[in-house]
């Protein structure tokens, strides 16, 4: 049977997938420590590290569920996407001296947060989190 | 020389579940000793949110990991739960049988209880130290690689290198300084979580020459037989300087890790304990697991449910505690034996 937008509140009101308040999506790149790059796409508002935990993203262990406490959440920003992604707060530079082999371009993914800006961002894991 | 405790229960973990099985526990007149390996007790909710918000416990519309601590040690005080924090169990045996189930647990501390039930409430696992990804690290570990200083004479004249930035590490920096051969201090940026009076005095010995501070990360180690020599360090300028290293102590934080709880012959799958869902008991009588460590069926790893688990796992143990004695279910509300318990009539 065909449902009629105003049978369907969820469509209604664009709850559903693609509906008009949908929110917007940026195409994400994990390389993990072997080199293989997985590309998923990240709702804007979510994190980075929600991203990578709802795609099965291997190397990302987020043990503090993005709290900004446990570092096991390290990735590398590529090069290019460091302008974009910012710089890392206070608190997570602290955070990420319990991170190992940690760079410039270190951030911690559960603070880095998914925007229409970051369509493409490159990130690459490190071997070892915990 | 091992210490015998003797009690009902042994609560291994102290976090949300192991904390409010106390109170489950003492209303039924049991005695129960916590362990823990951490040096607080609430677990996760201490040890890796204190600060954050929780939104889900009945009753308590906003609370904090660290309030929702305090609330629970407020709530098990009259009970006078026995604590046993920076211990971690290594050992639990069965001392009896399936129908009068006793037991033996060890700590890594030596102490040694004997116990009627066991209640695991270890969580995700025990939280431990983060061993850094250093080649052939793991030879060294406990004979000259430390992941916490427990005796000083361990490093008296010797070459130690110290690794990290926290409290932790400038704390240690500044204690061994006095008895080693020479204290090196690798930290990856000249900024530091810590206590600034520490940091300043850090600061002191570099500049006095009497400590040596590096901006790097160490990245091997030499030596044979577990006995260290030497260690690389690579500056953050990119240049490697090999030093020399008897001692090496990483700090680096803590990470769940399973730990000695694989060890005990219980079930696991995926690292989590299977228990029936009416007295929450593994497959070995007198064992209970409760809170994020068990699972069955429609399990949530929801501090909710670890307080109602430890409300049934509590009923059975009765039976193990006082075989053969009826157990009548009364409310707090309206028993007045319960409120004595309570301290509160
Ligand atoms: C960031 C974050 C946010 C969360 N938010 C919520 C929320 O909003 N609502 C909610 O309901 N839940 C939340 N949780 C989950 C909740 O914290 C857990 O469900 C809860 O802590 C589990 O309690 P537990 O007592 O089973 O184990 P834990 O809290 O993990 O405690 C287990 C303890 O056992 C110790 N231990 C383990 N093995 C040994 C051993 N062999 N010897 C000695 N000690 C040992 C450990 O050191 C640890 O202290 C959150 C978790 C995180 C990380
Ligand atoms: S998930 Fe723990 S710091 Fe990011």
């Amino acid at each position: 049977m065909v449902k009629s937008c105003l049978d369907d509140p969820a469509a209604r009101y664009g709850a559903e997938p693609g509906g008009a308040s949908a929110p917007a999506k940026a195409k994400i790149t994990f390389v993990d420590s072997h080199g293989q790059a997985r590309t998923v796409e990240g709702e804007s508002g979510a994190t980075v590290m929600e991203t990578a935990l709802r795609n099965d993203i291997p190397e990302i262990a987020a043990e503090c569920g993005g709290a900004c406490a446990c570092a096991t959440c390290h990735v590398y920003v590529d090069a290019s996407w460091t302008e974009k992604t910012g710089k890392a707060s206070q608190m997570e530079e602290d955070m990420l001296d319990f991170a190992f082999g940690v760079k410039p371009n270190s951030r911690l993914c559960c603070q880095i947060t998914v925007k229409p800006e970051l369509d493409g961002l490159v990130v690459s894991t490190p071997a070892q989190q915990g | 020389m091992s210490e015998m405790i003797e009690t009902d229960v042994v609560i291994v973990g102290a976090g949300p579940a192991g904390l409010f099985a106390v109170f489950e526990l003492g209303l039924l007149d049991i005695k129960a000793h916590l362990i823990d390996i951490l040096p607080r007790p609430g677990g996760q909710c201490s040890e890796l949110y204190p600060e954050k918000p929780i939104y889900d416990i009945p009753g308590l519309p906003i609370v904090t990991g660290q309030e929702l601590t305090d609330r629970l040690l407020a709530q098990i005080a009259p009970f006078h739960p026995t604590f046993h924090f920076n211990e971690m169990v290594e050992k639990l045996e069965s001392t009896g049988s399936a129908t009068a189930p006793s037991f033996r647990l060890a700590t890594d501390a030596g102490k040694v209880f004997s116990c009627k039930v066991v209640f695991v409430a270890a969580g995700g696992g025990s939280f431990q130290p983060k061993k850094p990804p250093i080649p052939g690290i793991d030879a060294y570990e406990g004979k000259s690689v430390f992941y916490a200083v427990r005796r000083i004479e361990d490093f008296r004249d010797k070459h130690v290198v110290i690794i990290g930035g926290g409290d932790s590490a400038l704390d240690w920096t500044l204690n061994l300084q006095p008895v080693a051969k020479s204290l090196t201090l690798v930290h990856r940026r000249d900024a530091f979580r810590a206590a600034p009076h520490s940091v300043n005095a850090m600061h002191e010995l570099a500049a006095a020459g009497k400590i040596d501070f590096r901006l790097g990360q160490v990245t091997h180690v030499e030596g044979a037989d577990g006995q260290l020599h030497a260690a690389t360090i690579r500056g953050n300028d990119g240049a490697d300087k090999l030093i020399a290293c008897e001692r090496l102590v990483p700090f680096f934080g803590l990470t769940m890790k399973l730990g000695p709880v694989a060890d005990w012959g219980l079930n696991l799958h995926e690292n989590l304990t299977p228990v029936d869902t009416e007295k929450f008991e593994t497959s070995h009588p007198g064992i209970f697991a409760i809170g994020d460590i068990n699972t069955y069926p429609g399990k949530l790893k929801l501090i909710l449910c670890g307080f109602h688990e430890a409300a049934l796992a509590a009923q059975q143990a009765y039976h193990y505690v006082y075989p053969g004695k009826k157990l009548v279910f009364q409310y707090t509300t309206s028993s007045t034996n319960l409120q004595k318990k309570l301290g509160v009539v």
